[in-house]
């Protein structure tokens, strides 16, 4: 069956990728100006900018993604084929996913402004460095974990039929992470927005820089301290975020089900308009078809590289005597590494600012800890509620969705006007504004709990006349525990990272502060004191990952062995 | 034949050249608590052009593991594989297997997963092409061709596993279990289909190595049926299949064969010249000895129930057509019926015992009493836990005792299934309870004890 030669579907798909192109290659071209005073591109905060000003930060974004997606495929790869690499590369993951990315940012920037000395090109590189580091870990334990469970008869096919490292890695790696990889992924750039926000104007040693982009946009409209601006800038950011979801995330969603490896069919499938659009024009396959021999002659090129096979047998002294080599070049990476961090700290902040940030870290903690208390008794009972009724989730899901992925630090200087009219000391106000993006994350998840709770179970409790404690206690909190276990340390992680922000605000010419680790690094970052920032980290880096380990990980366990449906 | 084989080849050695060289091959794995646990002991075999064997076995043969070594996909313990006079080192260059999962990628289409080999082997895509149309077309998957295996049947599927394996043209196709995840009238029709391919002169591959625990499937296909035994898989004995082709299953040399096979598989492990002789009574003997079949009282009782209708007397081969079991479904619950003494089994016939018939007819609480004074008395295991909790002041142990020391002997999947059984058995019985939440089996009170 042919179809016909141009519909009218295909008019629309052409325009639309027409459109794009034209967007990039304009967009491609500012990105590199330099101007006199190169780190301070001057943000006019008339509205007739703002689409300007969104493409720039919708262009960013994606380039992180990109680039997470890139450090993801290696990173993961090394990690599941080499057992040597292996035992380096998943402990480093799992402490960099427990660190502040925006206490980074001071460091990066420097460094990057360094590297492109008079262009803009260097800010932009720590705005995407940081939106990326937001992204990456979670996209890598994502396929790293999918490459170890990989189902066994496909990995011993992929052996038999004396596949390439490469096609290897195109024709069944990929495929079968590609489901947790866009999930993730989605999830990822969600959180990414906020970094994005907070990345495009930064003060570091008493120095600003910004970026043409929707957040320093807001950061403008806030120092001229106009409300109404900030209003549209927000309307903007909400277009974004569902316009991203629309055109580029239903999409990949719904075209990932083709990767499932189970070979039945799930029970419900994701639906995208704009999948269905791009399925009905032929104008995908006419720009697929001069791709597949560049497709071929990339398989050809990376022959040389070997099958995707491994010797059997391998004399036991090589493996012993790479064994050593490996352990003694980690080891002294690892006592360098940690030499030089006891002299550097020696000869500049010094021990004490150690003793500091752990105090202040436990007052944040303390933040964190009523964030997620307040956030859980709010949005538990209501997730329950809504995730019970299908109708209700149906609405609700998407708009949560929204919710969780705003960049909530467009929104504190609502909250700052609030706090000063009431005269709220920002102690207690930082608390409000780390739940802002925070909390969504515990309603989320419930929601996705409540409503995956078989049918069949709440049948059974309405047909027992549960009374309602009795509900509660042995149908619904076991039914979303697990879910809220995922959502309760995504909160978390939200809340440490949003202090950072949190605790220092500026509203026209009125300065807050809280007490607090993350008021601290916003400050050293400010001073451009680099041995503060990184004993801040450290420090903010040590209590997330025990916090982890002490409370997360034994309710996830609880979680996976006695809660799970 | 360099290798000292038991003298129990039924006929003499094929003439054909030698395509595959299994070399008196070993392999064990390491038990969680660090002891090895062989799997394949002293395996020697040879698979010449033009023959068709069977690798025939129950399960704890090895027989997979040895598919596997065939393959390249794992290394021997000891002992050597060799292609065409060439040990192997990695994946084995002149074959190609089809498996019992199929094993397609399910974001390819069929003609794509049947390309799957020849893209690897850097074959044109105009030749590449053209050879996978010609191979669907051989293989019955005609109009199939965009089509994603998640659309097909199982029969299919496993045609597209075919496909994929013979469009490479091996020297010798190696296939795993192929037919057993399909249902019987789609692996009958398969099956012959293959074989009538294999009759015909342009069958891409010049020998098949087959692995099964179905002897009417060997019997049917294979030309030489190698039987290993269980527990670690052993040489047990080759036999010869001079049956013309094609072979009609309700032949009376066909019965016969097979009949022949199951008194093979189901006789009592022959010991081995050099170790004591005495027969040990299973109660008496180490869990690890004689572990327990993986059946459940509800299986079990179901059997003997069957049996006691049909007169307490059957012959193995008929029971098993009887209730379209297979071997691997059969023999476990014959080897409970067997441990427990419900039931005997001599020359391929399986007789009620007394106890049986007294088990099968009794109320349901006496039933139950028969069963734990048999299970006590006869599974090793079973009565080693309950010597154990007697010997406790409160009756109760932790299931992580039982299963370290078990574990010294199985696998970890295997410690847990021994425990398993021995738990659903132990419950049945009212020996003892296990609770879930801590892990703790508990001995019953001797009061509302059953036994």
């Amino acid at each position: 069956m042919r179809r016909p030669r141009f519909s009218p579907v295909d008019v629309v798909v052409f325009v639309a990728i027409a459109l794009l192109l034209f967007g990039i290659l304009r967009l491609a071209h500012s990105l590199n100006s330099s101007s006199a005073s190169a780190h301070v591109a001057v943000i006019s905060t008339d509205p007739a900018n703002l689409p300007y000003y969104a493409a720039r930060s919708l262009l960013r974004i994606f380039i992180a993604f990109f680039l997470s997606v890139v450090f993801t495929f290696i990173y993961a790869t090394a990690a599941a084929r080499s057992r040597r690499a292996r035992i380096v590369l998943i402990p480093i993951l799992d402490i960099l996913q427990s660190v502040p990315i925006l206490g980074f940012l001071a460091i990066t920037v420097t460094f990057f402004i360094a590297l492109f000395p008079g262009s803009e090109l260097g800010l932009e590189c720590a705005a995407i460095f940081a939106i990326f580091t937001s992204m990456a870990w979670n996209m890598t334990f994502s396929m790293y974990h999918s490459l170890i469970t990989q189902p066994v008869e496909l990995d011993e096919a992929a052996r038999m039929f004396r596949l390439t490292k490469w096609e290897r890695f195109w024709r069944l790696d990929v495929p079968s992470s590609m489901i947790g990889l866009v999930w993730n992924g989605m999830l990822s750039f969600g959180g990414g927005w906020f970094f994005l926000a907070a990345s495009e104007a930064i003060s570091v040693g008493n120095k600003t820089y910004t970026l043409p982009g929707i957040g320093s946009y807001v950061a403008a409209a806030v120092d001229k301290g106009d409300i109404g601006e900030v209003g549209i800038a927000i309307g903007v950011m909400v277009i974004l975020v569902v316009g991203v979801n629309f055109v580029f995330w239903r999409p990949l969603v719904a075209y990932a089900e083709k990767f499932r490896v189970e070979t039945s069919e799930s029970a419900e499938q994701p639906k995208s308009y704009v999948l269905n659009l791009l399925r009905e024009s032929s104008i995908p396959s006419y720009i697929a078809k001069p791709l597949k021999p560049a497709g071929r002659v990339l398989d050809r090129v990376t022959r040389p590289f070997g099958l995707a096979e491994y010797p059997l047998r391998s004399p036991e002294y090589k493996r012993r005597a790479g064994d050593v080599v490996f352990a003694a070049v980690t080891g002294a990476v690892i006592v360098w590494g940690v030499y030089r961090g006891v002299v550097y700290f020696a000869h500049t902040a010094g021990f004490g600012q150690f003793a500091r940030c752990l105090y202040l870290g436990f007052i944040t903690l303390v933040r964190v800890i009523v964030v997620v208390a307040v956030s859980t008794v709010i949005w538990v009972p209501i997730g329950a509620k809504i995730g019970l009724s299908p109708r209700l989730s149906r609405y609700a899901q998407p708009v949560v969705q929204v919710l969780a992925s705003f960049p909530a630090i467009l929104l504190f200087p609502f909250a700052i006007v609030i706090f000063l009219a009431l005269h709220l000391s920002l102690d207690y106000g930082a608390i409000f504004l780390m739940a802002l993006g925070s909390q969504w994350y515990i309603l989320f998840n419930v929601i996705a709990g409540a409503s995956a709770i078989p049918t069949e179970l709440r049948e059974m409790a309405d047909q027992f006349r549960f009374p309602w404690k009795q509900r509660w206690r042995e149908l619904i909190l076991p039914g979303i525990f697990p879910y809220y276990v995922t959502g309760g340390i995504t909160a978390a992680g939200g809340a440490w990272n949003a202090s950072i922000v949190a605790e220092i605000v500026t509203y026209g010419k009125h300065h807050l502060v809280a007490g607090g680790l993350g008021a601290y690094i916003a400050q050293a970052t400010a001073k451009g004191d680099f041995a503060e920032v990184l004993a801040g980290i450290v420090v903010m880096s040590f209590y997330v990952v025990v916090v982890n380990r002490l409370l997360w990980r034994p309710l996830y366990r609880l979680a996976e062995t006695r809660y799970s449906l | 034949m360099t290798d000292q084989r038991p003298s129990t080849a039924f006929g003499p050695e094929p003439t054909g050249d030698v395509i595959l060289e299994v070399n008196h091959v070993s392999k064990s794995f390491t038990t969680p608590a660090g002891q090895p646990l062989p799997v394949l002991e002293d395996v020697s075999l040879r698979l010449h052009e033009g023959e068709i064997v069977a690798l025939l076995g129950k399960s704890g043969s090895g027989k997979s593991t040895l598919l596997r070594c065939i393959a390249g996909l794992i290394a021997p313990t000891t002992g050597t594989v060799s292609y065409r006079g060439t040990p192997i080192n990695g994946a084995n260059p002149g074959v190609a297997m089809v498996f019992q999962s199929f094993a397609l990628l399910p974001w390819l289409t069929v003609q794509a997963n049947t390309e799957l080999g020849l893209q690897a082997r850097a074959v044109p895509p105009a030749e590449r092409q053209k050879r996978a149309l010609e191979m669907i077309d051989v293989i019955g998957l005609d109009g199939f061709e965009e089509a994603y295996p998640k659309e097909l049947s199982g029969g299919m599927r496993q045609r597209v596993g075919f496909a994929r394996a013979l469009v490479v043209q091996p020297d010798a196709l190696l296939m795993d279990e192929p037919f057993s995840a399909l249902d019987v009238l789609t692996a009958e029709n398969l099956r012959t289909e293959l074989l009538s391919l294999w009759g015909g002169k342009d069958f891409p591959t010049k020998a098949i190595l087959i692995v099964t625990h179905n002897i009417e499937e060997a019997v049917q296909m294979a030309d030489r049926i190698f039987v290993l035994s269980s527990n670690p898989g052993r040489f047990k004995t080759e036999i010869n299949t001079d049956l013309a082709r094609p072979r009609d299953r309700r032949a009376p040399e066909f019965e016969a064969m097979v009949d022949r096979i199951y008194r093979i598989m189901t006789e009592r492990p022959t010991p081995e010249a050099g170790q004591q002789t005495t027969v040990v009574e299973p109660g008496l003997a180490s869990p690890r000895d004689y572990p327990l079949p993986h059946v459940s009282v509800g299986g079990l009782a179901g059997l003997l129930e069957i049996l006691n209708n049909l007169g307490g007397r059957e012959d193995l081969p008929r029971l098993g057509r009887l209730l379209t079991f297979e071997i691997d479904d059969l023999l476990p619950i014959v080897d409970a019926a067997k441990m427990l003494g419900f039931a005997e089994v001599a020359d391929a016939d399986i007789e009620l015992t007394a106890e049986g018939k007294a088990f099968v007819e009794a109320d349901i609480l006496t039933s139950k009493k028969l069963f734990a004074t048999a299970a006590a008395a006869h599974a090793p295991l079973v009565r080693a836990i309950l010597r154990a909790l007697e010997t406790t002041k409160d009756g109760t142990l932790s299931e992580r005792f039982f299963l370290d020391l078990l574990q010294g002997g199985f696998s970890q999947d295997e410690a847990q299934a021994q425990l398993d059984t021995a738990i659903d058995w132990g419950r049945y019985g009212e020996l003892f309870d296990y609770r879930a939440g801590d892990g703790q089996l508990i001995l019953t009170p001797a009061d509302d004890m059953a036994a």
